[in-house]
């Protein structure tokens, strides 16, 4: 039973992650990889004003603003450098990794005895994670209504339409390099504001705690639309945070298959590949199915 | 009384500068378009049609000459300040609209054409009922579909939507870039005269590129050739009804 509350509560704190990305990959519809080194920069920046004193709301915030910044950096390269957005993604990460050492001075820093977001009587005085778990579901409330309601605005429809057809989008007066950093500052923020939640709820920072992040906040992108099917935009964004508590109970059963946690990096990609192969899939099996038919009928 | 609304002065545009393959596509080209004018394009492939278009539009500079809107020189503005004054239809249906929103979404974008998109409600709601009317105008069962997405209708909904979008606000010059042409003949015909409805009772400044000669004589009070980046042929008015295909026929082998 604690091992289901657990995943739930784990689900929830990095189901930030998904609605980060969701805005670049879903919605730019392009891969951002400048995630992998702005989530260990967030837990960076926050473990690191935590120590120096820092009420751990401020600091969580500030590590929003830092990955904002790095976001700026990767749209910057995109639109006014005419970097390959891969490309300028992967930089920016690897420039991350040094400037994450610099942050905190060696590879890992702890918490330990430091106040945290998690530190409050209230979360203190519940059953054991269930202070992910309400802080968890308190964030994803708050974040994804301030996602739905700014999709819904004259600015956020601007920057859907960006993604959905630039051609479009500039004929109709729309500054679509402009839109397109937005969107890379607000996926990033939110991605390091993950990092920052998760490095307090683990109690430390690792310059090494980024590798992996995009298949993990794709995972929870993909098995959510998978899981859930036709939706709207709207419910494709809770779908992101369901998707992320699913992807942890199949973490949660591989674990107890056996396998260790050093194997999850693997298990995931290989969950993640089957999830977006699986329209190739359905369509392999109707072609038999048709095949089938066909030879049916002539007999 | 016509008043000058767009002018082009000696404008010049190359293509691959400074490498050996550069070409002149625009060559000294002068065109004044005056308010009220639906004026027919029409000129042979690599003449320089879609590259005028573009040259006005802004997705391509300039290298030497002027483009005026009533006077003022807009040479060096942004593809997105000319939105303001500008609207255009592409001729490929893809482009002229957002696939994954659906059909009044993509009427508000196109509602706020060149306007600052800012952080306030959309209230697409409160323009439903208008849409429904606006949209039922061009009888092919677009004022059904408001909620579908865009890709998801007929290449000539989708034509005839680009094409309200782009006279949804007034836009003071309307390009056409052979808007009909990827459609079916009838479809084409169809949304061809209501083009045509639209721009008359808008009193709509259009140009319009098209490789069809008839449709370039029967519409429009101005028809035009280019040639080699250049205007080679220039009819309107009375002149311009008494054009026939024959005529332009042998225009177009004497050029040649």
């Amino acid at each position: 039973m604690s091992l289901i509350v657990s995943s739930i509560g784990q689900g929830l704190l990095w189901a930030v992650l998904g609605v980060g990305l969701f805005l670049t990959f879903r919605i730019l519809d392009f891969a951002d990889m400048t995630v992998e080194g702005t989530f260990p920069l967030g837990a960076a920046t926050a473990v690191m004003a935590i120590s120096q004193g820092m009420n751990p709301l401020l600091a969580t915030l500030l590590a929003f603003a830092v990955g904002a910044l790095a976001g700026l950096i990767t749209g910057l390269l995109y639109t006014k450098g005419h970097i390959p957005i891969l490309l300028a993604g992967i930089l920016v990460m690897t420039a991350c990794y040094s400037v994450n050492l610099r942050i905190m001075g060696r590879a890992n820093v702890s918490l330990l005895g430091k106040n945290t977001l998690f530190k409050n009587h209230f979360l203190a005085s519940l059953p054991q994670y269930f202070d992910s778990v309400i802080l968890g579901t308190i964030v994803m409330v708050i974040i994804t209504t301030i996602v739905i309601y700014f999709l819904q605005t004259d600015l956020g429809q601007g920057f859907i339409a960006t993604g959905d057809n630039q051609t479009m989008a500039r004929s109709l007066g729309i500054n679509t390099d402009n839109m397109k950093i937005m969107g890379l500052m607000v996926s990033n923020g939110l991605i390091a504001f993950g990092g920052a939640l998760v490095a307090q709820n683990n109690g430390f920072a690792d310059v090494n705690m980024g590798i992996g992040i995009i298949v993990i906040a794709l995972a929870s992108i993909i098995i959510g639309e998978v899981a859930f099917g036709d939706l709207t935009l709207n419910q494709r964004l809770v779908a992101v945070t369901l998707g992320s508590i699913l992807y942890r109970f199949v973490l949660l059963i591989v674990l107890k298959l056996g396998f260790q946690a050093n194997d999850l990096n693997l298990i995931s990609a290989i969950i993640l590949a089957i999830c977006m192969m699986l329209p190739v899939f359905k369509n392999l099996l109707n072609f038999k199915h048709l095949l089938k038919r066909g030879l049916d009928t002539n007999d | 009384m016509t008043k000058p609304l767009l002018e082009l002065k000696d404008v010049v545009l190359k293509v691959n500068r400074h490498t050996p393959e550069e070409i002149t596509i625009l060559n000294h080209l002068n065109l004044t378009v005056n308010e009220g004018d639906f004026i027919t394009l029409l000129g042979s492939n690599g003449a320089g049609k879609s590259t005028l278009f573009n040259a006005i539009g802004g997705d391509l500079t300039i290298d030497s000459g002027q483009i005026l809107l009533k006077g003022k020189d807009i040479s060096h503005e942004s593809v997105e300040k000319r939105t303001r004054f500008l609207a255009r239809v592409f001729q490929d249906p893809k482009l002229g609209t957002a696939p994954r929103m659906n059909v009044a979404e993509n009427l508000l974008l196109a509602e706020r054409r060149g306007q600052r998109r800012r952080l306030v409600p959309r209230r697409l709601n409160k323009q439903l009922d208008r849409y429904q009317k606006i949209t039922a105008t061009m009888h092919n069962g677009l004022d059904q579909r408001l909620t579908t997405a865009t890709g998801n209708l007929s290449g000539g909904q989708r034509q005839a939507l680009s094409f309200l979008m782009a006279t949804l606000k007034r836009p003071e010059i309307l390009l056409l870039d052979e808007h009909t042409a990827a459609l079916d003949p009838q479809t084409s015909q169809d949304l061809m005269h209501l083009t045509n409805q639209r721009v008359q009772e808008e009193r709509l400044t259009c140009l319009m590129i098209t490789h069809h000669l008839e449709d370039a004589l029967t519409y429009g009070n101005r028809l035009i050739v280019l040639h080699h980046g250049q205007v080679t042929f220039d009819v309107s008015g009375k002149e311009k009804a008494a054009l026939t295909t024959e005529k332009l026929y042998s225009f177009f082998a004497d050029i040649e």
